[in-house]
């Protein structure tokens, strides 16, 4: 068996570490990624809120 | 120094200038730590390369309870001096500190399976856990229950003090009563019980995880304050109704 595999093996728990690690990413990416979405549509609508009204006197 | 920052403007401009390093500095710490974590730690004497859960479970489980003192030191300050930037440091942790809880709770389940056999157990700390995950819950929607946002943060300020009483719980379930979970071997009396090889480990991961909250935080304080001016250039922006249009009341 090479290295890889058997670092991937985790000894045998490979069914519960590798999930645990996957869920963490997933959920913390979820979070993260929504934080940054929402950020820059918020960016977004005041860019377009406040170059409107320079436009206008 | 706190009050001076806790103005909008001067935190739109001191944050804009710290959210970029720690933007940088966030996902390197976490790799560094999963290097850690999963490849130079060693496995554990007694339960294999199973304990590498640990690293994650464990500082997702810090992060829980640091964030819950957060949102209530926050709401605290917002009920009492009514600071704007309170309401919006608590309302923009609480989905950050649910995810940790959410994070602790099934890293959790994934180590109990094989090391105690259930993914699940009804003991003092895994309920204590699952009950700050609601708290969370309660008030996220709590916060958002009411047309009147004021109103929503003060009935969401007011669960999240009343929530405190659930952390010394979490903290101490493990000594009062027999549980299913260890006992503390990080911040107990004599020192940590947990050998360098991995403490090294898992305080960069927990460092890491900090980090991560410190960006989103930031990042979801600024979300805040950006909507919350988008909203009232919108109401300005609205002409004012005809004279003729008013309701005539006599």
């Amino acid at each position: 068996m090479s290295d890889f595999r058997q670092w991937a093996a985790m000894g045998g728990y490979a069914a519960f570490v590798w999930p645990a690690y996957g869920v963490a990413v997933a959920i913390l990416g979820v979070v993260a990624g929504q934080s940054w979405w929402r950020y820059r549509a918020s960016r977004r609508a005041l860019g377009r809120l406040q170059g409107g009204s320079r436009l206008r006197p | 120094m706190i009050s001076r920052l806790a103005n909008p403007t001067r935190f739109m401009r001191a944050s804009g200038a710290v959210l970029p390093v720690l933007a940088g500095v966030t996902p390197l710490m976490l790799l560094v730590g999963l290097y850690l974590a999963l490849i130079v730690a060693p496995p554990d004497y007694q339960q294999g390369e199973s304990v590498r859960i640990m690293f994650v479970h464990v500082p997702a489980a810090i992060m829980a309870e640091g964030v819950y003192d957060f949102v209530a030191l926050a709401s605290f300050i917002a009920l009492v001096w009514r600071h704007p930037l309170a309401d919006i440091g608590a309302q923009a942790a609480a989905p950050l500190g649910a995810a940790f809880t959410l994070v602790c709770l099934v890293t959790g389940s994934l180590w109990g399976r094989p090391m105690w056999g259930t993914w699940w157990v009804w003991d003092a700390r895994l309920t204590s856990v699952l009950v700050l995950f609601f708290l969370y819950l309660g008030y996220i929607a709590l916060a958002n229950a009411f047309d009147d946002p004021g109103r929503g943060s003060r009935a969401a300020s007011v669960l999240a003090l009343i929530g405190v009483v659930d952390l010394p719980i979490i903290k101490f379930s493990v000594n009062w009563w027999n549980t299913l979970h260890q006992p503390a071997s990080i911040l107990r009396a004599g020192g940590p019980t947990i050998d360098k090889s991995m403490l090294v480990p898992l305080m960069v991961m927990a460092l890491g995880c900090l980090l991560l909250f410190a960006t989103l935080l930031l990042l979801r304080m600024r979300t805040a304050l950006n909507e919350r001016r988008v909203r009232a250039l919108q109401l300005s922006a609205v002409p004012p109704p005809p004279a003729d249009a008013s309701p005539v009341l006599r």
